[in-house]
C-alpha cells in the first residue's frame, strides 16, 4: 500500500536517501482512499520503498555526520580549538559504492542510465571554483569528464554532434547502448537563484561515484590503464618547452589530458590489437537479407570512424578548441592549435601539411594557399552526414547552410526539410545540380499535396456528387428548354470510367460506413487517433508552406539584386 | 599574576608620558586652549590604541606560551618563567629611582578635568592637604598680546594647568618635543634599526640565556599535568577520543564493481522502473535552424502570452550566423535541475501503451457488395410541388406514388417515368398522405388541417376502382352513420370535389397530423397530438363509417401511431416512450423505452418483432420485441434530426431521413432462428436533395416490391434512389 512521507528522518536526510537510492513516489490508484478522503495534491511513498531505506547503512553515516556538525559547533562556540581540530580530524565519510551496485546490478544497467550523470558532471565541471559547490567536487567532475572523453575518443565511439543553443549534444555508442549528453557553452554561468544546489550536489555525488566505476570499467574494457596516462611512446608527443613553468605537475598532467591531443596509455601494447572479423555464419532467406543490411551498416560505421583519417587541422583561437579537438580526434584527424590556447599543441599554423583550418572570424591576415579555411560547422555537419560534406559552403564569411539535428529520423508523411534532402543525397552517392534539387523539392510538394488529397478524400466525393447533381440540372434545364425551344440532340460524349478510381471511392466509401457502426468507446479512440494524425500532416505542411514562402522571398530579392 | 601587575606599572608610565606630551602640545598650540582637553583626549586615544595593540600581540604571546607550558616540554617554561621576573626586577629598580615624575605632584586631585575648580580660589590639594591657591592672574587679552610680542621665550612657555603656572620649556624638552612630532624615539641615542638578537631560536645554545636556577616545581612531576593525561586516557579507554584517522582518498578511488555479477538483487530490481530519457532535440533547436523553424511574429507573439506550461516549445528558436556568436543559455541549471526534480520527485507508472492501429478498430462488417441489393444512385427526380413535401406514400402495386405537400395539394406520380398523373387541390398543407395497403382497392387517406380526406384517385383497372367504391358506398346504403362520438363527423364530397376523386371527409375536433391505415386496409388510424386532451388517437372504420377513441387516457404527447402488420397490436409513441397495446384485451402489452429525448418517426418490420424509430436527437433506435423494452441498438448516423424511418416490406432493409440531408439506407437481416442477432450494416449514404430552411428529407418510404427508396425533401422534391 502507498504511505505518506514518514516522519522518521528529517526530510533532508529524507531526500537524500530518495535520490541517492533511487526511490521516486507512487501515484496511488485511489489516491482520495490513501488521503483520508481530501484530495490535495501529495507525495505518496510504497511503505516498502520507505521500510528499505531505513535498513540502508548510509542512514547511519548520515546521522554520524549530523552528530559531527554539531560537535563541531559546539568545540566553536566554546573556542576550544583544539577541540575542533580533533573534532574535524574524526569528520564522518561514506561510501556509495554498495548503493551503486544495488540500483545497478549490471553494468549495462549504469550505461543506460548515465547519461544524466554525463550531463550533470559536465555541468559541473564548468561552475568556477567560488561559492555554490565544493572545490573537490568541481574538480572531481572535471577528472572523470577529461577521462570519459578520452574514452570516446580511444573507442571511437561518438556517433552524433550537435550544436543546439542550449549547448552541444554528443551521441556516443558504448557497448550498444547509445548515450546522450549536453555540454554547455564555455561561459561562466549566472546562478539562478531559485535552484536548490543541495539537491543538485547531491545528485552529483552519486553520479561521479556512478561515472567513475564505469570509467574504470569502460577502460579495463579497452585495455588502458585507469587513471588514464598518457602514451610516452606516441609519436604524437605533446611539446615539452614550457612545461616547468606551466602548472604544478599534478594540474598539468590533468590539463594535459583534458588537452585531448595525446593517445592513451594501454596495458597491452597496442600491436596486436588487429580487428577481428566477425564470423560468417551460414544463413538462408531473409535471414541473409538480414545480415547483409547489418553487414552494410557496420562498414558504413566503421568508415565514419575513420572520417577524418589523415587530415591535419588547426584550430584558431576563437573556436571552442575542446569541443572541436574531442570531435576531430573521435574521428581520426590530428589537431592542433596555438602554444597560447592550451597545453599540448603539437604543430604551428606555419605547418605546411595542415589541410584544414578551423577559422569562425570574418577574414584572416595571412593564408596558406594549401589549406582550407572552412568555419567550425562543416566538422559537424560532416560528422553527422557520416561523409565529408563539400566545403564549399563552409569558407571564410560564407553564410552557412543550416544545422539539422542529427537526432531526428523523419518518418512517413513528416516535414524533411529540403537540406536534409540535400544532404541524403550526397549519403547516396549522387551530385545533384541546382536545378536538380528544386526539381526534387517541388516533386517532394507534390507528393505532399497528393497525400492532402487522400486526407480529404470525404469532401472531395462530396464534392463531386454535388457537381454531379449540378449537371443532372443543368440536363434537366436544358430538356425543359429543349421542349419549348429547338431540339437539338448533342453527341454523347464517352464517359470514361476510371476503374481503379472508382474502387478507391468504393472502399472509401466502405470504410466511412464501417466507421459509422463503431462502437461509442472505438470511435472516440478512433477519432483521436485520427485527430493526432491530421494535426501531423497540418504541422508539415504548415513547415513546408512557411519554407516555401521563405524561398519565394529570397528568390525576389535575389531578382531585385540581380536588376 | 606578576606579569600582568607589570603591565599596569608600564602602562603607568606610559600614561605619565603622555601627560607630559599634552603639556608639550599645549605649547605647540597656545591659541585654542579651550579645545585643549578635546585635543588631547583625542590624541590620548590614538595613542591608547597603538599601547592597545601592542598590548594584545604581548598577551597572544603570553597565550601562546601558555599553550606550549601546557604541551611542551619544561625547559622553555623556565626560561620563560626566568625571563619574566628578571624583566620585572628592572622595572621596579627604574622605579625607585626615576621617580622625578611623581615628585613633582604638588596638586593631588589627579587627571580631572581642571575647569572643574573654576569657580574656586584654589586649584587642588598638595600632599599636605593644604589648598593650592591660584596664582594671581590678572593677565588680560591685552597683556597676553603684549606678552607674545615682546616675550623672546614666549613660545617656548607653556601654561601648567594643575598649578596654573607658566613653564619655560629648556631646550632639550624642546628638542624632544619635535622629535616626538616628527614620529621619532624620544631618545636620541636609541638606534631603532639595532640588528635583532633571536635569544629564542632553533639554534642550541651552550649557555641558559638565564642564570636563573631551575625551581623546584620543575623537578617534581606535575599534577595538573597528570589530571589532564589520566582524563585522556580515562577518554581513550571509554572511546570518546579515536585514533586519528587514516586519511583515504575513498572519493577518487575506483575499482571494477561489477567484476562478480550476481543475481542477487536482480529481485528487487526487476520492479524499478528506470527513468525516460531526456527527448532528443529537434530541428528547432539548432544554432542554425532551417528558416521554417523560426518564429513568425504572430507565433512569438502567441508564445510569450502562453502559460510557460501550455508552450510547445519551451525556448525560442533563434538564429545565429556563426558559432562563435552563440550565448550561453540562461536556463541550462535550471533545466538541469528540473531533471533531477523529476528524477527523484516525479511518480513514476509503467504505461502500457497500445500501439492501436487505427484500421483494426474499425469493425470487420461484411460488404456492402455482399448485401446487394439496395438502392445506390439517384435515378428519378419529381418535381412539381412548390412547397415541402411533408409525406409520401406507395401504392401496393408500387406503381403510383402520392405526395402531399404544404402547397395544398395532393399529387399523384407514376414512379416509372416520374410523370404527374394527377394533381388534387385539397385546399391546406397536407400533414400526412396514406395508401390503402390493400391491393383490392385503391384509396388514399390525407390529413390536412383537422380533416382526414379520402380520395379515390382512379389509377388502377376497372375492378379495382369499383371495388373502392363500394366499399365507400357500403355503410351508406345500410344505415346511417352513428353520431355517437359526436365530435367526428363523417361527410360526403360533393360536387367539384367528387370529380377529382375525393369521396370522403372526416372531420376531428383538432389537427390532425397523422393517418394510418391497417393492413387489411379497412381500418384508419389518425393522431391529433395535443396535451390537453385525452382525444389525441382515433380509430376509423371505413366499411362502417364508425370512429372511436381507443384510449381513455392518454399518457404523453402522441407523435405517431402504428398498427402491428399481422396481429392485433398498436403501437402509439408517445414523446419517449412507444407502447405497445393489445387491441382485442384492451391492455397494455409493452412499453419500450427509447432513450431519446423526442420520437419523431416509427415503422415497423413486415414480420412484427422489430421496431425502429428514429429521434430529433439524431438517433436511430432498433428495439427487438423479443429480447426487451431497451433498444436493441442506438444507431447514431446522422448529424442532424431524424424525420423518417421506413422498412421495406420484403428486403431486409431499412431506411432513415434526417435534416442534414442524407438518406441512410441499412442492412438489418432479422435472422428466423431465435438465437441469432439481428445484423446491422449501414449500406449506403444516400444524398439528393437540398437543404432549404434548414430542413433536408422530411419523409422516406420504400417501394413495395423492388429495392427502391423514394424520399421527399424540403426543396420541393421527390427522389427516387435505386
Amino acid at each position: 500500500g502507498a504511505l505518506l512521507q514518514t516522519n522518521n528522518f528529517s526530510s533532508l536526510i529524507f531526500r537524500r536517501l530518495c535520490i541517492l537510492k533511487g526511490i521516486y513516489p507512487h501515484e496511488p490508484k485511489h489516491k482520495k482512499k490513501v488521503n483520508k478522503g481530501s484530495t490535495a495534491p501529495r507525495t505518496f511513498y510504497l511503505l516498502k520503498d520507505i521500510r528499505f531505506l531505513l535498513h540502508e547503512p548510509i542512514v547511519g553515516k548520515f546521522r554520524e555526520y549530523k552528530i559531527f556538525v554539531r560537535k563541531l559547533k559546539k568545540a566553536y562556540g566554546k573556542t576550544e580549538w583544539s577541540a575542533v581540530e580533533r573534532v574535524r580530524e574524526n569528520k564522518p565519510t561514506y561510501k556509495l559504492d554498495h548503493i551503486i551496485k544495488e540500483r545497478y546490478p549490471t553494468f549495462i544497467d549504469a550505461l543506460r542510465d548515465i547519461d544524466d550523470a554525463l550531463c550533470m558532471c559536465f555541468l559541473f565541471s564548468t561552475f568556477a571554483r567560488t561559492g555554490k559547490c565544493h572545490v573537490q567536487t568541481i574538480q572531481l567532475c572535471r577528472r572523470l569528464t577529461v577521462e570519459w572523453m578520452n574514452y570516446v575518443i580511444a573507442s571511437r565511439s561518438l556517433r552524433k554532434v550537435f550544436l543546439s543553443i542550449k549547448g552541444i549534444y554528443y551521441q556516443a555508442e558504448v557497448m550498444g547502448q547509445l548515450i546522450t549528453w549536453v555540454v554547455p557553452y564555455q561561459f561562466s554561468h549566472d546562478h539562478p537563484v531559485d535552484v536548490d544546489y543541495r539537491v543538485m550536489a547531491t545528485f552529483t555525488e552519486l553520479y561521479t561515484t556512478l561515472l567513475g566505476f564505469v570509467s574504470f570499467r569502460l577502460y579495463s574494457s579497452l585495455n588502458l590503464v585507469y587513471p588514464p596516462k598518457l602514451d610516452s611512446n606516441g609519436e604524437s608527443e605533446p611539446k615539452e618547452e614550457s612545461e616547468d613553468d606551466y602548472a604544478m605537475n599534478s594540474e598539468s598532467y590533468l590539463e594535459k589530458l583534458s588537452a585531448l591531443s595525446a593517445s592513451l596509455a594501454r596495458v597491452v601494447s597496442s600491436a596486436d590489437e588487429e580487428e577481428a572479423q566477425p564470423d560468417q555464419f551460414p544463413s538462408e532467406g531473409e535471414d541473409m537479407e538480414k545480415m547483409e543490411a547489418r553487414e552494410k551498416e557496420l562498414k558504413q560505421q566503421e568508415a565514419q570512424k575513420k572520417l577524418f583519417e589523415g587530415l591535419k587541422f588547426y584550430l584558431n583561437r576563437e573556436v571552442p578548441r575542446e569541443s572541436l579537438a574531442f570531435v576531430i580526434r573521435c574521428f581520426g584527424g590530428q589537431v592542433s592549435w596555438d602554444k597560447s590556447v592550451c597545453i599540448g599543441s603539437t604543430y604551428d599554423v606555419t605547418d605546411e601539411t595542415i589541410t584544414h583550418q578551423i577559422i569562425d572570424r570574418p577574414s584572416v591576415g595571412k593564408q596558406y594557399i594549401n589549406r582550407y579555411y572552412i568555419q567550425p560547422q562543416w566538422l559537424y555537419d560532416c560528422v553527422n552526414a557520416k561523409i565529408l560534406l563539400p566545403v564549399e559552403d563552409y569558407f571564410l564569411g560564407v553564410t552557412l547552410p543550416p544545422h539539422l539535428s542529427p537526432f531526428v529520423e523523419e518518418k512517413e508523411g513528416d516535414y524533411v526539410p529540403p537540406e536534409k534532402l540535400k544532404m541524403m543525397a550526397l549519403q547516396r552517392g549522387e551530385k545533384p545540380g541546382v536545378d536538380e534539387e528544386e526539381e526534387e523539392e517541388e516533386g517532394e510538394q507534390e507528393e505532399e499535396e497528393e497525400q492532402e488529397e487522400d486526407d480529404n478524400g470525404d469532401e472531395e466525393d462530396d464534392e463531386e456528387e454535388v457537381a454531379e447533381e449540378k449537371n443532372l440540372k443543368k440536363m434537366e434545364e436544358q430538356r425543359s428548354q429543349g421542349k419549348s425551344l429547338h431540339v437539338k440532340v448533342t453527341p454523347g460524349k464517352l464517359k470514361v470510367e476510371n476503374k481503379a478510381r472508382l474502387e478507391q471511392e468504393e472502399k472509401a466509401e466502405e470504410k466511412r460506413l464501417a466507421i459509422m457502426m463503431m462502437k461509442k468507446k472505438e470511435k472516440y479512440l478512433y477519432d483521436k487517433i485520427m485527430f493526432g494524425k491530421k494535426r501531423k500532416v497540418r504541422e508539415a505542411n504548415k513547415l513546408a508552406a512557411k519554407r516555401k514562402a521563405h524561398d519565394d522571398s529570397e528568390k525576389a530579392k535575389k531578382k531585385k539584386a540581380r536588376k | 599574576m606578576k606579569k600582568a601587575g607589570g603591565k599596569t606599572a608600564l602602562k603607568r608610565s606610559k600614561e605619565g608620558d603622555e601627560e607630559q606630551n599634552q603639556i608639550f602640545n599645549f605649547n605647540r598650540k597656545p591659541a585654542d586652549e579651550d579645545k585643549d582637553d578635546d585635543l588631547s583626549d583625542s590624541e590620548d586615544s590614538v595613542y591608547s590604541g597603538l599601547e592597545d595593540s601592542g598590548s594584545d600581540s604581548e598577551e597572544e604571546e603570553g597565550s601562546d606560551d601558555d599553550e606550549e607550558e601546557g604541551s611542551d616540554d619544561d625547559d622553555d617554561k623556565m626560561k620563560e618563567k626566568k625571563e619574566g621576573e628578571v624583566s620585572e626586577e628592572k622595572k621596579k629598580d627604574e622605579y625607585e629611582h626615576d621617580s622625578s615624575d611623581e615628585e613633582d605632584i604638588r596638586n593631588t586631585v589627579g587627571n580631572i578635568p581642571m575647569e572643574w575648580y573654576k569657580d574656586f580660589p584654589h586649584i587642588g590639594y598638595n600632599l599636605d592637604g593644604k589648598k593650592i591657591y591660584k596664582p594671581i592672574r590678572n593677565k588680560d587679552e591685552l597683556d597676553d598680546f603684549l606678552d607674545k610680542m615682546e616675550n623672546a621665550e614666549y613660545w617656548r612657555t607653556v601654561h601648567d594647568k594643575q598649578t596654573g603656572s607658566d613653564i619655560v620649556l629648556s631646550d632639550d624638552q624642546v628638542e624632544l618635543v619635535n622629535r616626538l612630532q616628527r614620529g621619532q624615539f624620544g631618545d636620541v641615542n636609541f638606534n631603532e634599526y639595532e640588528p635583532m638578537v633571536e635569544f629564542f631560536s632553533s639554534d642550541v645554545m651552550i649557555h641558559p640565556v638565564t642564570n636563573r636556577p631551575a625551581d623546584k616545581r620543575s623537578f617534581i612531576p606535575s599534577l595538573t599535568e597528570k589530571e589532564k593525561v589520566s582524563k585522556l586516557v580515562h577518554a581513550i579507554k571509554m572511546g570518546w577520543i579515536k585514533p586519528r584517522r587514516v586519511e583515504d582518498d575513498g572519493r577518487g578511488r575506483y575499482y571494477d564493481l561489477w567484476a562478480s555479477e550476481d543475481s542477487s538483487i536482480l529481485a528487487r530490481h526487476r520492479m524499478h522502473l528506470p527513468a525516460p530519457k531526456i527527448p532528443l532535440p529537434g530541428h528547432h533547436e539548432s544554432y542554425n535552424p532551417p528558416p521554417e523553424y523560426l518564429f513568425t511574429d504572430e507565433e512569438r507573439a502567441l508564445w510569450e502570452q502562453q502559460d510557460p506550461a501550455d508552450r510547445k516549445l519551451p525556448f525560442v528558436p533563434r538564429k545565429y550566423s556563426s558559432l562563435r556568436q552563440v550565448p550561453a543559455f540562461s536556463h541550462f541549471i535550471h533545466e538541469r535541475f528540473e531533471r533531477c526534480l523529476d528524477l527523484y520527485l516525479c511518480p513514476r507508472q509503467r504505461k502500457m501503451r497500445v500501439n492501436v492501429n487505427p484500421e483494426d478498430l474499425i469493425p470487420q462488417l461484411p460488404k456492402p457488395k455482399d448485401l446487394q441489393p439496395f438502392p445506390t444512385t439517384r435515378s428519378l427526380v419529381y418535381r412539381g410541388h412548390s412547397g415541402l413535401v411533408r409525406s409520401i406514400s406507395v401504392s401496393p402495386s408500387g406503381q403510383w406514388l402520392a405526395s402531399g405537400s404544404d402547397d395544398g395539394s395532393v399529387r399523384f406520380w407514376e414512379v416509372c417515368s416520374s410523370r404527374c398523373m394527377k394533381t388534387v387541390q385539397v385546399g391546406g398543407a397536407v400533414k400526412s398522405v396514406a395508401w390503402n395497403p390493400n391491393p383490392s382497392v385503391c384509396l388514399l387517406a390525407v390529413a390536412l388541417d383537422s380533416v382526414v380526406l379520402i380520395l379515390s384517385p382512379s389509377l388502377a383497372d376497372k375492378q379495382v376502382i369499383l371495388s373502392s367504391e363500394r366499399l365507400l358506398s357500403a355503410q351508406q346504403e345500410g344505415e346511417e352513420p352513428a353520431e355517437g362520438n359526436g365530435s367526428v363527423v363523417w361527410s360526403e364530397a360533393e360536387g367539384e370535389e367528387l370529380n377529382q376523386g375525393l369521396r370522403l371527409k372526416i372531420q376531428h375536433p383538432k389537427a390532425v397530423h397523422q393517418v394510418v391505415w391497417h393492413a387489411k386496409g379497412d381500418y384508419l388510424a389518425s393522431v391529433m397530438p395535443d396535451n390537453t386532451s385525452h382525444l389525441q388517437v382515433y380509430i376509423h372504420q371505413l366499411s362502417r363509417r364508425r370512429s372511436q377513441n381507443p384510449f381513455s387516457r392518454n399518457k404523453g404527447l402522441v407523435q405517431c401511431v402504428s398498427f402491428h402488420p399481422i396481429r392485433p397490436y398498436f403501437f402509439v409513441a408517445t414523446q419517449r416512450s412507444i407502447r405497445i397495446y393489445n387491441l382485442v384485451k384492451q391492455e397494455m402489452t409493452k412499453k419500450l423505452q427509447t432513450n431519446s429525448k423526442w420520437i419523431s418517426s416509427m415503422a415497423v418490420h413486415p414480420g412484427g418483432d422489430h421496431v425502429i424509430c428514429g429521434s430529433y436527437d439524431c438517433k436511430l433506435s432498433w428495439f427487438d420485441l423479443d429480447l426487451s423494452t431497451k433498444p436493441y441498438k442506438m444507431l447514431r448516423h446522422h448529424k442532424k434530426a431524424v424525420r423518417g424511418v421506413a422498412y421495406h416490406r420484403l428486403y431486409p432493409l431499412f431506411a432513415s431521413a434526417s435534416d442534414d440531408g442524407s438518406v441512410i439506407v441499412c442492412h438489418g437481416t432479422v435472422y428466423n432462428d431465435l438465437l441469432q442477432n439481428p445484423l446491422i450494416v449501414p449500406v449506403k449514404v444516400l444524398r439528393g436533395h437540398v437543404m432549404t430552411h434548414d430542413l433536408g428529407v422530411l419523409d422516406v418510404t420504400f417501394h413495395p416490391t423492388q429495392p427502391w427508396v423514394f424520399s421527399s425533401g424540403a426543396d420541393a422534391t421527390i427522389c427516387l434512389f435505386t
